[in-house]
C-alpha cells in the first residue's frame, strides 16, 4: 500500500512589540516571574483591554507580504476556558473576522523546484502565562509575564505533502517574519511555535484522513521528526486494521514519539463570542498603503535582484537572500570589494561555517562586512591568492586587524614580480634534473610537483598564474 | 442640612454657613446612627472622608472650589477604590482591596467630592431588589419593610435616607433608574460610552454604564460634569468631549415633542403609576410640549433579549473569579478542579450562579445561534425602533417600573417575576440611550406608607443635556423630588 501524508501547520509567532497586546506591560524575555504583569494582566476586576496598534500594523505587514486579503474589519472574540495561567478565564482571539485572510507562500523544494502553499488565515491573539510545577513543594506557581503577549497565529492549508515540505514552509515563514521585523522567530524561546495537523491517506484518495494535532514543537528538526514519526504511527494503526482518533498529541523529543494529550472528542466547548470590551478594528485603504510603504524588499524579490544585478546563480542568490541580515551583510561586502561571486562564496560558505561553529547570528559576526570586503578586495586585485586569503581570514578571527594590516605584518603579499618568479622557476628546474627529464619525456603529471616546489620556496606567495606560465615556458625549452 | 441638594449645600459651603469637615461629620454621624437599619453601606471610609473634607475646605479657602468641592458622596461598591475594600456585593470579593481607582472615582475625587464609603448592591449588579447581596438586603427609607430596588439599592437608600448627598450607581438593565424610582430620587443612566467603565467591575460589558443618583436633575447634571468624558483606558468610551451638562437646564420646553409608547400603556401597569404618568404629561403640556403616541414594535422582546445577552457576557466576565489570584478561595482544595468548583460554588450567590449558567448555555455549541445570535438580532431591531421613534419625537416618556417598591422577600421565589421589573428599562440599555428616572407621584400602600412613583425620560444618543433639561424643567414646576421619607 502506498500512503501519502497531508500536513497543515498552525504557527504561533510572537510579535516583536514593546508592550503587550492589550496592556502596557513589557514583553522582554526572561524577566523575573510576574514582574511584567500589571493589573490588567492579572485580570483585576474592572480592568479593560486597549488594543496595541503596533501589533495590528505587524499583522497587516505580514498579510501584505504573503499577498493576503487584509480584513477591513477585524473582530476580537473571547475564547472561554479555565486554566490558572489564563487570568481572565478567556483568551481574546479572532474567530470569524481575522486581520489577515487568504494568502500564499512560495517554498523551495529539495529538487530545486518551488511550490506555492496556501495560507488560510492569520489572526491576532493573546498568549497565556506559564504554570510552573517545580520548586513549589507540590503546589503550582503561575508566572503571568507572558500572559497577554501578542501572537499572530498563521494557519496553512493542508497542502504540505511531507515532513521536508513542512520544514521548508516553516523556514520560509521564519525568513519572512524576520525580514519584516515583526518577530525574532526564536523557536527555542518560544517566539515561534508550531502545531502540526497530520493525517494520512491512500495515494490517490481525495478525501482527507482523520487528523491528529501535534502541539508545541520547538525546533525545525523536531518538526520533521515529529511529523515523520506521527505519519508512521498512523499508517501502522490503519494497516493493523485500526482507526485514527482525532486528538491532540504532544511530541516528546527525548523519546522521539508523540503521545496523546487530550481527546478532542471531549474537548472544551470554547463558547466564542465577540469581545464586548473592544470595538471592531476598521482599517481603510490609506492605512494599508501606509503599511505597504514600510514593507522591505522580501526574499523572493531580493533573490531575483541578486541574480540579475550580481549575476549570482539562483541557488547562491537564494541562500544569501533567505536571511535579510545575511543579504544586507553581503551587499555591504560587495560594495567594498566589487566582486559579487567571491562575496557570495565567502559570506555563505566560509563566514557561515564560522558562525555555525560559534553559534552566532550574522549580526554578531566576528568579522565585520567592512573587514571581509577588505579581504576579498585583496584577492580581487591579486595582492593575495585565494589560498593565502584563508590564512588571512583565520588571522582576522583572532584579531581586530584589517586584511591589509595582516598581509603587511605577516608578509603575505603575493609575489607578482616576474624576475623573482623566474628566479624561483630556474632554481626548481636546476635542483630537480630527474623530474625535468620525466616531464620532457611526456610524463606531464610531474608538472604539479614543480608547482608545489616553487610555491613552497615562495612560502605560498607566488602568483599561481604567472608561476604556471613561466614553468611551462622553461620546461619546454 | 443633610437633606439638601448639592446646589443648596454648595451655597451653604460657599457662604461659610458650614465647613466641609462639619458637613462630613454630620453625614458620618447619620451613617453611624442609621446604617444598621438601612444597611446601605458595606464600607464607611471615615478617615478618608475627613481628610478629603479638610482638603476641600483648604481648596475653598484658596477660592478654587468647584460645584462638588466638599460634597459628601457614596460610591456603589462596584467601583474600585484604591486601598479600599471593593466587594461588588459578593462573598467572592469580600476580601478584595482594590489596588487602583476607577476612572469615575478618580474624576469625582479630582472634582473635590468627599467619599463617605461604598454602598451595598445586588451581587455583581445582578438583581432588582438589592436582596442578592452577600452583605444582606438594603431597606427602603420610605418603608423599611420594602426593597429600595436594585442593583444600586445601597446608593439609592443612602441618598434617600440622607446618609450622603449624592451617590454613584451603575445601570445595566435599570439598576440606577429602578432604585431611584423606588426611593423617590433622580437616577440617570447616560448613553453607553459617555462615562468610562475603567475600574467599574463588569457585569455585562456592552450594557453597563455608570451614572448619578441624586435628589434633583440639577445635581445629576453637576455630577455628570465630573464623571463624563473620553478615557483612553476604556476602548468603548466615546471619543467625544463631554459638554457642560448644566448649560441647557433652563431651556424652554416650548414646542418639545414628547413620545408616549403605546405598548407601555397596556396591561400590567399599576393604576397609580399610570395616573402619575398622565399627570406628568399634563405638566409638560402646560410647559408647551406636545404629546404623541408612538410605537416601539419590538419592545416586548427586550426582556428576553436582555436575559440572554447580559448573562452571556457575564458568564465570561465572571470567569476571572477562580480563586487563583484574588478573592475567595475554598479551604483545602484537593486539586485544581476542586479549587475551581468549590471556590466558585461557595463564593457566588444563587442569582449570580443562575446567570452564569444561563449565559454559558446560551453560548454553547448548538445553542449559540438560537439564543445569542437571535438576541443580538433583536437588539438591532430595538435600536432601530428607537432611531425611527426619534425621527418623530424629541424624548420618550413612560413609567420607570410597573409598580412601586415591593416588600422584602415578596418576589424571591420567582426569578422571572423579578426580571419583569426591568420591562421598561432594559430596552434602553440594549439601545445604549440616555434615560433618567425622576419622581412624579406617590401612592399609599395598604399599611398607609407613601411610596414614590418614578417616570422615565429617554433621549436619543448622547442627548444627555436635553434629557437633563426636560427633567429639570419638570422639577421646577413640581415638588415630587422634594418629598422626603418620614423618619
Amino acid at each position: 500500500m502506498v500512503w501519502e501524508t497531508v500536513i497543515g501547520l498552525e504557527v504561533h509567532v510572537q510579535l516583536a512589540t514593546k508592550s503587550k497586546l492589550f496592556s502596557g506591560s513589557s514583553i522582554t524575555f526572561g524577566a523575573a516571574p510576574n514582574t511584567q504583569a500589571n493589573i490588567f494582566d492579572l485580570a483585576m476586576p474592572g480592568t479593560l483591554p486597549v488594543m496595541n496598534e503596533a501589533a495590528l500594523r505587524m499583522a497587516v505587514k505580514f498579510g501584505l507580504a504573503i499577498d493576503a486579503e487584509i480584513g477591513r474589519k477585524s473582530v476580537f472574540d473571547r475564547k472561554n476556558y479555565f486554566y490558572p495561567d489564563l487570568p481572565k478565564g478567556y483568551q481574546v482571539s479572532q474567530l470569524d473576522f481575522p486581520t489577515v485572510g487568504k494568502g500564499e507562500l512560495e517554498i523551495a523544494l529539495e529538487d530545486g523546484s518551488t511550490k506555492v502553499v496556501g495560507i488560510t488565515r492569520a489572526h491576532i491573539e493573546e498568549d497565556a502565562g506559564k504554570s510552573l510545577h517545580e520548586d513549589f513543594q507540590g503546589l503550582t506557581g503561575i508566572d503571568l509575564n507572558r500572559a497577554g503577549t501578542p501572537l499572530l497565529e498563521i494557519v496553512s492549508e493542508p497542502e504540505l505533502a511531507n515532513a521536508k515540505e513542512a520544514v521548508a514552509y516553516l523556514k520560509k515563514l521564519h525568513s519572512i517574519i524576520r525580514y519584516l521585523g515583526i518577530s525574532d522567530g526564536n523557536m527555542a524561546q518560544g517566539s515561534m511555535r508550531c502545531d502540526a495537523n497530520v493525517s494520512v491517506r491512500k495515494k490517490g484518495d481525495t478525501e482527507l484522513g482523520t487528523r491528529t494535532e501535534i502541539k508545541n514543537i520547538n525546533s525545525f528538526r523536531f518538526v520533521e521528526k515529529a511529523i515523520l514519526h506521527e505519519a508512521e504511527r498512523q499508517i501502522d494503526i490503519i494497516e493493523d486494521g485500526g482507526r485514527i482518533v482525532q486528538e491532540t498529541r504532544l511530541y516528546d523529543a527525548d523519546k522521539n514519539e508523540t503521545r496523546s494529550m487530550r481527546s478532542k472528542e471531549v474537548a472544551n466547548d470554547y463558547r466564542y463570542f465577540p469581545e464586548p470590551d473592544l470595538l471592531p478594528i476598521v482599517i481603510d485603504e490609506a492605512y494599508i498603503e501606509a503599511v505597504r510603504a514600510e514593507l522591505p524588499e522580501l526574499p523572493n524579490a531580493k533573490r531575483e535582484r541578486f541574480v540579475s544585478q550580481y549575476e549570482l546563480s539562483e541557488y547562491d542568490a537564494g541562500v544569501i537572500a533567505s536571511s535579510r541580515q545575511m543579504a544586507d551583510f553581503f551587499e555591504e561586502v560587495v560594495a567594498i570589494c566589487k566582486d559579487a561571486k567571491l562575496s557570495s562564496n565567502w559570506v555563505s560558505v566560509d563566514l557561515q561555517a564560522v558562525l555555525n561553529k560559534q553559534d552566532l547570528e550574522i549580526e554578531n559576526s566576528p568579522i565585520s562586512a567592512e573587514r571581509l570586503g577588505g579581504l576579498i578586495a585583496r584577492i580581487k586585485d591579486k595582492t593575495i591568492s585565494s589560498k593565502i586569503a584563508k590564512t588571512v581570514f583565520e588571522a582576522m578571527l583572532e584579531s581586530e586587524q584589517s586584511a591589509d594590516e595582516i598581509i603587511a605584518s605577516q608578509g603575505l603579499k603575493q609575489v607578482t614580480d616576474s624576475g623573482a618568479i623566474e628566479k624561483l622557476v630556474d632554481e626548481v628546474i636546476a635542483n630537480n634534473p630527474e623530474q625535468v627529464e620525466q616531464y620532457r619525456s611526456g610524463k606531464e603529471k610531474v608538472f604539479a610537483f614543480f608547482i608545489g616546489q616553487a610555491m613552497k620556496a615562495s612560502r605560498g606567495k607566488a602568483n599561481p598564474e604567472q608561476l604556471n606560465t613561466l614553468l611551462k615556458q622553461k620546461l619546454k625549452a | 442640612m443633610s437633606d439638601r441638594t448639592v446646589a443648596e449645600l454648595s451655597r451653604s459651603l460657599a457662604q461659610g454657613e458650614i465647613s466641609s469637615v462639619e458637613l462630613t461629620r454630620d453625614y458620618l454621624d447619620r451613617i453611624a446612627q442609621h446604617n444598621t437599619l438601612y444597611n446601605a453601606y458595606i464600607t464607611v471610609t471615615e478617615d478618608l472622608a475627613l481628610a478629603q473634607a479638610a482638603q476641600a475646605d483648604a481648596v475653598r479657602a484658596k477660592g478654587e472650589a468647584g460645584p462638588l468641592t466638599g460634597i459628601p458622596i457614596a460610591h456603589k461598591d462596584i467601583f474600585c477604590m484604591q486601598d479600599v475594600l471593593t466587594t461588588c456585593g459578593s462573598k467572592m470579593l469580600a476580601n478584595f482591596i482594590a489596588p487602583y481607582n476607577a476612572t469615575v472615582v478618580e474624576k469625582l475625587n479630582a472634582a473635590g467630592a468627599v467619599t463617605l464609603g461604598k454602598t451595598n448592591m445586588d451581587e455583581f449588579a445582578m438583581g432588582s431588589s438589592n436582596e442578592n447581596s452577600f452583605f444582606g438586603a438594603v431597606r427602603n427609607p420610605w418603608d423599611t419593610e420594602r426593597v429600595p430596588g436594585g442593583s444600586s439599592g445601597g446608593s439609592a437608600t443612602a441618598v434617600a435616607a440622607d446618609l450622603c448627598a449624592i451617590a454613584t450607581g451603575t445601570d445595566t438593565g435599570g439598576s440606577i433608574r429602578q432604585p431611584a424610582a423606588f426611593c423617590g430620587l433622580t437616577g440617570f443612566k447616560p448613553s453607553y460610552g459617555r462615562i468610562s467603565r475603567w475600574g467599574m467591575i463588569a457585569y455585562a460589558s456592552s450594557l453597563d454604564q455608570a451614572g448619578p443618583i441624586s435628589k434633583s436633575a440639577e445635581d445629576a447634571a453637576l455630577m455628570m460634569n465630573a464623571m463624563a468624558g473620553p478615557d483612553h483606558r476604556d476602548s468603548t468610551s466615546v471619543d467625544m468631549p463631554a459638554p457642560d451638562f448644566t448649560a441647557n437646564l433652563n431651556d424652554s420646553l416650548q414646542g418639545l415633542r414628547i413620545g408616549v409608547v403605546r405598548q407601555h400603556l397596556a396591561e400590567g401597569l399599576d393604576a397609580n403609576v399610570e395616573s402619575a404618568l398622565q399627570d406628568a404629561l399634563k405638566v409638560f403640556e402646560g410647559l408647551g410640549a406636545t404629546i404623541k403616541e408612538i410605537d416601539l414594535p419590538n419592545s416586548h422582546l427586550s426582556v428576553s433579549a436582555y436575559y440572554v445577552i447580559a448573562p452571556a457576557e457575564a458568564s465570561a466576565n465572571l470567569s476571572r473569579y477562580d480563586g487563583v489570584r484574588f478573592g475567595y478561595r475554598c479551604e483545602n482544595p484537593v486539586n485544581l478542579e476542586d479549587m475551581y468548583k468549590r471556590s466558585r460554588s461557595e463564593g457566588f450567590g444563587n442569582e449570580v450562579k443562575r446567570r452564569i449558567l444561563v449565559g454559558t448555555y446560551a453560548l454553547s455549541a448548538g445553542y449559540y445561534d438560537a439564543y445569542y445570535i437571535k438576541a443580538q438580532q433583536i437588539r438591532r431591531l430595538i435600536k432601530q425602533d428607537y432611531i425611527d421613534a426619534f425621527k418623530e419625537v424629541d424624548v420618550i416618556i413612560g413609567p420607570t417600573t410597573p409598580n412601586t417598591a415591593f416588600k422584602i422577600g415578596e418576589k424571591n421565589d420567582d426569578p422571572v417575576t423579578m426580571y419583569l421589573e426591568d420591562i421598561y428599562t432594559v430596552s434602553i440599555n440594549l439601545a445604549g440611550l440616555p434615560a433618567i428616572s425622576i419622581p412624579a407621584g406617590s401612592s399609599k400602600s395598604a399599611d398607609g406608607k407613601s411610596l414614590p412613583i418614578g417616570i422615565q425620560l429617554v433621549g436619543s444618543d448622547f442627548a444627555e443635556a436635553k434629557v437633563l433639561n426636560i427633567a429639570h424643567q419638570f422639577q421646577q414646576h413640581t415638588d415630587w423630588h422634594q418629598q422626603r421619607p418620614e423618619g
